[in-house]
């Protein structure tokens, strides 16, 4: 049985056509659409290297079944850049030494932005940490990484000309 | 992972009796089926079921059982009348990972036992009658309360144990028509040969979660965890306390542990002994004595029993001192930096 799976994916409407239902969403992206830039780090939740925004949401691609997802839209990293220009959190990242390997860094990219737009975390250092803690690195460049989502916090509402 | 039939449910009728294993968040059972611990023949996913509403009933709150953990986390009547419910949830997992899990998939989620987890080791609870691979083996997040030699797992929901301090009641429906059940009924204890008994019949599914109101304990109610990181680990052991305090007296009382048994573990006994006392460090050391009261070592772990009775008192300590406006920046964490240590 094959099932036709309709995504929106970094603004494309795109229908892909499955042989198995087993596919996670992570494996659609990776191995059928050839959109690599997320990561598979544990395929189990443990290390957020494939963290996308689904609807809007961050969440782990490796534990979202693709057939469950039917109709979603999906921002993966390839989706932030708006040609040249990097989004203000890759643009932090780069600024603030985010990453070493840069393994994780997709992940670490997608959730900050997903962090940002929840607007929970502001300006505290220690609510960032925490709301950052589903995502490992294993070169533990956390120090910047923190300085990069305080950083692009700052620059998205100075941009929306409100205070965070 | 095995290959499986995948259907949507659109309806709860559609639901209810459908032959196979409910899909929900799948962040519980994906990962099972990975490593071929769960290989359900066929998928039923309930995640567009319209049970997502959190609403305001005669005497409480109902929350539909597809509601995210990060929604009911943030929900201003969460937050305002059940503020452990929602730092037990934040003391869960990860952003990613709630913003998938569901309310009535944390309930049904498996023990993190790591025996459980590798299907070559004997486990009476994944294959019954073979045996419990747990007994003498690793047993740091193992029971000390209501365990037996057939199976010796805790339940590793945050949730649960918050929902159980707050007389949750789990709403089922079935082929067999409704029923309810207490949260802290909910989850079996283990007997002689292994888990127990399943909490859901065939065709069950969870619908709702309903929360009695808390009156005066609602702003008097924490959530404390113990675990080997500050973020993103699952409990060692873990409380959930709630009070009403009137003129220094306390005139209720909650308290719940999580990481020492099958099911999160209501204290009533202590619950009793704390009514009519004074908010002392000496009356929640009286209770967490009787909280751990009957407790055991299951294996290497003795050290839960006296770690669960320090969790219970600080828990009782920080529902005495009252629910910050805000919740702190590590929910339930010992290193929250809001009170004395
Ligand atoms: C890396 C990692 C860390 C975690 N850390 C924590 C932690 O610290 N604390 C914590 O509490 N949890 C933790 N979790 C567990 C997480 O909370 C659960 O995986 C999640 O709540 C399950 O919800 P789900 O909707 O994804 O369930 P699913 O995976 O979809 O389902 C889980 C089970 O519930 C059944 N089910 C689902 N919904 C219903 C229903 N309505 N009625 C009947 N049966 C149903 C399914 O059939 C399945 O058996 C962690 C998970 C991961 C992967
Ligand atoms: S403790 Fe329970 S779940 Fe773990 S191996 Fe023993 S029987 Fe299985
Ligand atoms: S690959 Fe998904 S969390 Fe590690
Ligand atoms: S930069 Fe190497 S894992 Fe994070």
């Amino acid at each position: 049985m094959t099932f036709n799976l309709n995504l929106t994916i970094n603004g494309t409407a795109q229908q892909i056509a499955l042989d198995d239902p087993r596919v996670t969403l992570l494996d659609v992206l990776r191995e059928r659409v050839g959109l690599t830039g997320t990561k598979k780090g544990c395929d189990r939740g443990q290390c957020g290297a494939c963290t996308v925004l689904i609807d809007g949401q961050r969440m782990n691609a490796c534990l979202a079944l693709a057939l469950s997802y039917d109709g979603a839209e999906i921002t993966t990293i390839e989706g932030l850049a708006k040609g040249e220009t990097l989004h203000p959190v890759q643009a932090a990242f780069v600024a603030h030494d985010g990453f070493q390997c840069g393994y994780c860094t997709p992940g670490q990219i997608m959730s900050a932005v997903g962090l940002i737009a929840e607007g929970e975390a502001g300006l505290d250092p220690e609510r960032v940490r925490e709301g950052m803690s589903g995502n490992l690195c294993r070169c533990a460049a956390y120090a910047g990484i923190t300085e990069a989502v305080l950083e692009a916090t700052r620059e998205m509402s100075a941009q929306e000309g409100t205070s965070a | 992972m095995n290959r499986f039939e995948y259907e949507r449910a659109g309806t709860l009728a559609e639901a209810i009796g459908a032959e196979g294993a409910f899909l929900a968040g799948g962040t519980n059972l994906l990962d099972l089926m990975k490593i071929g611990v769960q290989a359900p023949a066929r998928l039923v996913d309930i995640s567009r079921l319209p049970l997502t509403e959190i609403e305001p009933v005669e005497g409480g709150l109902r929350i539909g059982a597809m509601v995210r953990n990060s929604t009911l986390a943030r929900d201003p009547q969460v937050l305002a009348k059940y503020p452990a419910l929602a730092e037990a949830l934040l003391s869960g997992a990860s952003a990613q990972l709630r913003n998938a899990a569901s309310t009535g998939g944390n309930v049904m989620q498996a023990t993190r036992c790591s025996y459980y987890q590798d299907p070559l080791s004997p486990c009476n609870r994944r294959n019954p009658g073979s045996g419990c691979g747990a007994l003498g083996g690793e047993t740091r997040n193992h029971a000390v309360l209501g365990w037996t030699e057939g199976c010796i797992a805790t339940h590793p929901s945050d949730m649960c144990v918050a929902l159980a301090a707050y007389d949750a009641v789990v709403e089922i429906s079935g082929p067999e028509g409704a029923r309810s059940v207490a949260m802290a009924e909910f989850h079996p204890l283990p007997d002689a040969q292994g888990a127990g008994d399943a909490p859901l019949a065939a065709g069950e599914i969870i619908t709702h979660i309903r929360l009695p109101d808390p009156g005066a304990m609602a702003r008097h109610a924490r959530y404390v965890k113990l675990r080997e990181r500050t973020s993103f680990a699952f409990a060692i052991v873990s409380a959930a306390a709630a009070l009403a305090v009137e003129d220094g007296r306390i005139t209720q009382a909650r308290l719940a542990l999580g990481g020492v048994a099958a099911r999160p573990w209501r204290c009533r006994t202590a619950e009793a002994a704390l009514l009519g006392q004074p908010a002392t460090i000496e009356t929640f050391t009286r209770a967490a004595e009787l909280a751990l009261e009957g407790a055991s070592p299951s294996g290497a772990n003795e050290a839960k029993i006296r770690l669960a009775r320090k969790i219970a008192i600080r828990a009782l300590e920080r529902a005495a001192a009252g629910t910050p406006e805000r919740l702190p920046a590590l929910p339930a964490s010992l290193f929250a930096g809001d009170d004395n240590g």
